[in-house]
C-alpha cells in the first residue's frame, strides 16, 4: 500500500470519527440546554465549545454563545477546523484521494454525509439542528457499516486505527471539560450533580443504557467516570480505545511485517490501562490523569505516521 | 445550424412516426413511456452520479467546483453492421496512427517520400525532440485512443477528431451503462446489447502486454494521476479501482539509478507500467517544463533506459494535433496501403494559400479552428457568429494563416432527447475506445456519446454544458434471433 493511501486512511477514520462526535455533543447539548434553566444552557454550550477546542475560535467571532450560535458554529460554519462541515470535508478528500482502497459503498457513505451540507448553509432551529446532527450519526454509522464489509485488510485497520485514536482524544477531553465544569464549586467529588449534566455526557457517547446494565445504582459521577475510563465493554470507553488500537496494530503487524515504535507504546498502555483504577485516578487528580493520557494519544499518533511512513 | 432536416439516429430522416425500420422498438419505446417516467428515471440517474461522485471539476467557479456531467435517458444505437465497418476504420486508423509515431520519431520515412512537408512536423509544437529515437516495448506508442466521430447521413461517419493522448471519457461510457441497465431494464430485454464492462480487463491485459522486458510475468502496472483535484480525477480512480492496481500521483513515485519506484509502508516497489494522465508537459520537470511543479523527475530518463512502459507514449502529440489531422487521409494511405476507411471532414489547410483564398471568400459559412486550441475555444462557427467576431478571424487568418484549419459546418446527426419541453433531436458526436497492446488492435463496443442539449446547438463540450448519452452497439442479427429465442418459439406455438 502507498504511503499517502496509508495516511489518508488513517486521516479518514480520524476525521469520520470527530464528525460523529461533534454530531453527538451537540445532540446532547440540545437536550442539556431544553433542560435547564438558562445560564446552565449556556454553560453547557460553552463547554462544548471547550470539549472541541474551538472555544478561543468561537469567542473570535464574537457571537453570543447560545444555542442558535454555538449550534451553528459547530455544524455549518466552515470556518474553523472543529465543525461537523469540515470534518466532513476533510473525510471526503481524504476519502477521494483514497477512493481506490474503499469500495463503492463505502465511499458514497461518505460522500452522501458531505452532500448533506451541500444545501444546509443556514443556521437553524434546535429541531432543524437536531435532525441534521441525527443524519449526520445516520450517515457515520452507515460508513462504519460499509467498512465492516469491506475486505479485512490493511485499508479496513488504518481506517479503524484513526477512529480509535480519535475516539480516545475525543472521550478523554470530553470527560475532562465535563466533569470538572459540571462539578460545582468546593463540591466533594462523588457529591450530588445535576442528574442530567450527567446524562448528557452518557448520551454523547452513547452509553445511558450501558451505564444501567453495568452499574446498578442511580448515576453517581465517579461511576460514569469509571464507565468512560475503565469498562472495556463500552465502544467509547478509554480502555475501548486502547484496547483497539493495539488490536488494529497487530492486524497491521502480521500482514505488513511493520512493527515498532507504536505497538510499543500502545501495548504499554494496554499494560497500564489494566491496572488503572478510578478511585486511585480521582484522588490522584483526574484534570492531570487526562492531561498526560491525551498527550500520550497525540505522541502514540506520531508514531503510527513514523511506522507507516505517512507523506 | 439547427437545421430540422438532420439525420436522427432513431427516427432517421422519417421522425418520430415512421422511425428507422430496425429501430422501430426502441421508437415506440420512447413514444409509449410517459415523459413523467423518463424525467423521473433521469432524476434517479443524477441522484446516483452525484452520490458516487461522478464529477467533473470546472476551474475558476468555487461554488460549483464540482459538477455531474448532465445525462440523457435516451440511448444511441449502432447497429451491428454500422459497427463492424466502424471498427474496421478505426482498426485502419489507430494503426496508422502508430505507425506514423514509430516513424516520425524514427527514421521518417514519410517525409523522405514526400508525403508531409517536413515543416509542418518540425515547426510543430507537438513534436518532442526528448523522444527521437527511443522505441517504447513493441513499437506502440498509442495504447489508448479516443477517435471523436461525427455523422450526417446512414453511411456518412467522418473522424473529427484524433484523441492520442489521455483520451477521456471511458468512465462515462461505463456508468452511463451501469444506469441504464438499473434505470431501463426492458431495454435491455428487446435489444441484445455489447457488453462493455470488459473495458477495465481489456486495458489492465494492454497494459500488462507492453510491459518491458526486464518486468518479469506479473508486471507491476499503475494509473498515474495529477491529483484529486484534476477536472478528470473521477476517471482516473475508477479506472484503478476497476483493474485493481495502484492510483499513484506524482508524489508517490522516485526515481532512482533509471527505476521508477513507488513508495508504499513496506518500502518502495518497483513500477513497470504507467498508464500516465498527465500531460507531456507536466510529465517530468527534468525534461519538459522545469516549473512543473507537477512530475515525477527522471521519470524520462527511466523510459528511455527501456525500465519503464508509458501509456500512452510521451510524444503522440504529433499524430493527433489539428495541423496533421488534415493529412490523416495521405498518412493512413502512406501506412495501410489502401484509402481510410473512416474519412475526415474536408478540412481547409489556410497554411496553403488556395485554401486560405477560398476560407477567406467563405468565412460564414465555415467553422474555423486554431490548430492548437481544444474544449471548443479558439473557434469560430461562422453560421452562429457575428460581423465583427467574423471581421477578428478574418484578420487573424491573414496575419497567422498557418495557425488554422477550416471546416464546412455540418448537419450532425441527432438523437432524441429529453428536453424541459419533452423529446427533441439534439446533435450528437461520438467517441469511441481503441485499444493497441502486444497482441494488436481492439475496440470495444460502445463508447461516449455527447450531446449538445441546447436547441441547434452543435458544441458538444462538457465545459460547455453538453451532455452525455449511452450508446447501444447491437450484436448481429443472428445473436439477437438467438438471444430471444424464447420469445419467437412461443409465438410459433400460438399461432
Amino acid at each position: 500500500m502507498l504511503s499517502r493511501t496509508a495516511a489518508s486512511l488513517y486521516w479518514l477514520g480520524r476525521y469520520v470519527e470527530r464528525a460523529d462526535f461533534v454530531a453527538r455533543l451537540v445532540e446532547a447539548t440540545v437536550r442539556l440546554d431544553a433542560l435547564s434553566a438558562t445560564p446552565a444552557g449556556e454553560a453547557a454550550w460553552e463547554s462544548a465549545l471547550r470539549v472541541t477546542y474551538t472555544d478561543e475560535a468561537f469567542a473570535a467571532s464574537g457571537a453570543q454563545p447560545d444555542q442558535t450560535n454555538v449550534a451553528r458554529f459547530l455544524t455549518i460554519d466552515s470556518g474553523h477546523g472543529g465543525s461537523i462541515v469540515r470534518c466532513l470535508d476533510m473525510a471526503r478528500n481524504n476519502a477521494r484521494a483514497v477512493r481506490t482502497a474503499l469500495t463503492r459503498e463505502a465511499w458514497t457513505a461518505i460522500n452522501r454525509a458531505w452532500l448533506l451540507f451541500n444545501s444546509r448553509m443556514r443556521p437553524g432551529n434546535a429541531m432543524a439542528t437536531l435532525s441534521l446532527v441525527e443524519a449526520v450519526k445516520a450517515e457515520t454509522r452507515g460508513f462504519e457499516g460499509a467498512i465492516l464489509r469491506m475486505m479485512r485488510n490493511e485499508a479496513v485497520w488504518l481506517i479503524r486505527l484513526g477512529s480509535a485514536i480519535e475516539r480516545a482524544d475525543n472521550t478523554a477531553r470530553l470527560v475532562d471539560v465535563k466533569y470538572h465544569l459540571l462539578l460545582p464549586e468546593g463540591e466533594p467529588v462523588g457529591g450530588i450533580v445535576d442528574r442530567d449534566q450527567w446524562t448528557t455526557i452518557l448520551q454523547t457517547v452513547s452509553a445511558v443504557t450501558a451505564y444501567r446494565w453495568l452499574y446498578s445504582e442511580g448515576l453517581r459521577p465517579n461511576l460514569v467516570i469509571d464507565l468512560l475510563l475503565t469498562r472495556p465493554e463500552l465502544p467509547r470507553s478509554l480502555a475501548a480505545c486502547v484496547e483497539e488500537t493495539v488490536e488494529m496494530l497487530n492486524l497491521l503487524g502480521k500482514r505488513t511485517g511493520l512493527q515498532g515504535g507504536a505497538d510499543r507504546m500502545a501495548r504499554a498502555r494496554l499494560a497500564r490501562m489494566h491496572k488503572t483504577r478510578t478511585p486511585e485516578v480521582i484522588v490522584g487528580g483526574l484534570h492531570e490523569w487526562l492531561g498526560a493520557f491525551i498527550a500520550e494519544n497525540l505522541a502514540l499518533d506520531r508514531a503510527i505516521a513514523q511506522q507507516f511512513r505517512f507523506i | 445550424m439547427g437545421d430540422t432536416r438532420a439525420f436522427d439516429e432513431i427516427w432517421g430522416h422519417g421522425g418520430p412516426v415512421n422511425p428507422r425500420e430496425p429501430l422501430a422498438m426502441l421508437a415506440n419505446w420512447i413514444a409509449d413511456t410517459p415523459r413523467e417516467e423518463l424525467a423521473r428515471r433521469l432524476e434517479a440517474a443524477e441522484n446516483t452520479f452525484r452520490q458516487l461522485g461522478i464529477t467533473f471539476a470546472v476551474y475558476g467557479d468555487r461554488d460549483a467546483a464540482e459538477r455531474i456531467i448532465p445525462f440523457d435517458i435516451v440511448p444511441r444505437v449502432f447497429l451491428a453492421d454500422e459497427w463492424a465497418r466502424l471498427s474496421e476504420g478505426l482498426v485502419q486508423r489507430v494503426e496508422a496512427i502508430n505507425a506514423f509515431l514509430d516513424d516520425i520519431y524514427g527514421e521518417r520515412r514519410i517525409l523522405k517520400d514526400g508525403v508531409l512537408p517536413p515543416d509542418i512536423i518540425f515547426r510543430n509544437p507537438q513534436f518532442r525532440a526528448e523522444v527521437i529515437g527511443i522505441r517504447p516495448p513493441h513499437g506502440i506508442w498509442a495504447h489508448i485512443c479516443g477517435i471523436d466521430l461525427v455523422r450526417t447521413g446512414p453511411d456518412d461517419f467522418f473522424v473529427l477528431e484524433d484523441n492520442a493522448r489521455t483520451p477521456s471519457g471511458v468512465s462515462y461510457m461505463l456508468e452511463n451503462r451501469e444506469a441504464m441497465i438499473r434505470l431501463c431494464p426492458e431495454l435491455f430485454r428487446s435489444f441484445r446489447v455489447a457488453a462493455v464492462d470488459s473495458y477495465p480487463d481489456r486495458l489492465h491485459e494492454t497494459m500488462r502486454s507492453v510491459a518491458p522486458a526486464g518486468a518479469g510475468s506479473r508486471p507491476v502496472c499503475v494509473v498515474l494521476t495529477p491529483g484529486h483535484f484534476n477536472s478528470a480525477y473521477y476517471e482516473h480512480s475508477f479506472l484503478a479501482d476497476s483493474m485493481g492496481i495502484e492510483l499513484v500521483e506524482p508524489a508517490d513515485l522516485v526515481v532512482d539509478d533509471d527505476i521508477v519506484w513507488m513508495q508504499t509502508i513496506a518500502g518502495r516497489v518497483k513500477v513497470d507500467v504507467i498508464y500516465r494522465r498527465i500531460d507531456d508537459d507536466f510529465l517530468d520537470p527534468v525534461v519538459f517544463r522545469p516549473d512543473s511543479l507537477l512530475g515525477v523527475p527522471g521519470i524520462m530518463s527511466a523510459y528511455r533506459a527501456g525500465n519503464v512502459t508509458l501509456l500512452n507514449a510521451p510524444g503522440n502529440g504529433i499524430a493527433d494535433d489539428k495541423a496533421i489531422y488534415s493529412y490523416m487521409p495521405e498518412i493512413v494511405r502512406y501506412y495501410s496501403g489502401g484509402e481510410a476507411k473512416l474519412p475526415n471532414v474536408e478540412t481547409y489547410r489556410c497554411r496553403e494559400p488556395q485554401a486560405l483564398k477560398y476560407v477567406l471568400e467563405r468565412l460564414p459559412e465555415l467553422v474555423v479552428k486554431l490548430v492548437d486550441g481544444s474544449g471548443g475555444y479558439g473557434m469560430l462557427v461562422g453560421p452562429t457568429a457575428t460581423r465583427d467576431e467574423i471581421e477578428q478571424f478574418r484578420a487573424a487568418l491573414i496575419a497567422e494563416p498557418h495557425r488554422y484549419i477550416a471546416q464546412p459546418t455540418l448537419a450532425l446527426s441527432t438523437v432524441p432527447t429529453l428536453t424541459e419541453k419533452g423529446l427533441a433531436p439534439r446533435h450528437v458526436d461520438f467517441r469511441p475506445f481503441v485499444l493497441t497492446g502486444r497482441n494488436g488492435v481492439q475496440v470495444v463496443p460502445g463508447g461516449l456519446t455527447r450531446v449538445a442539449l441546447k436547441e441547434g446547438s452543435l458544441v458538444v463540450n462538457s465545459s460547455q454544458g453538453g451532455g452525455t448519452k449511452d450508446s447501444f452497439v447491437l450484436l448481429p442479427e443472428a445473436r439477437q434471433m438467438q438471444a430471444m429465442g424464447g420469445m419467437f418459439q412461443q409465438q410459433e406455438l400460438g399461432s
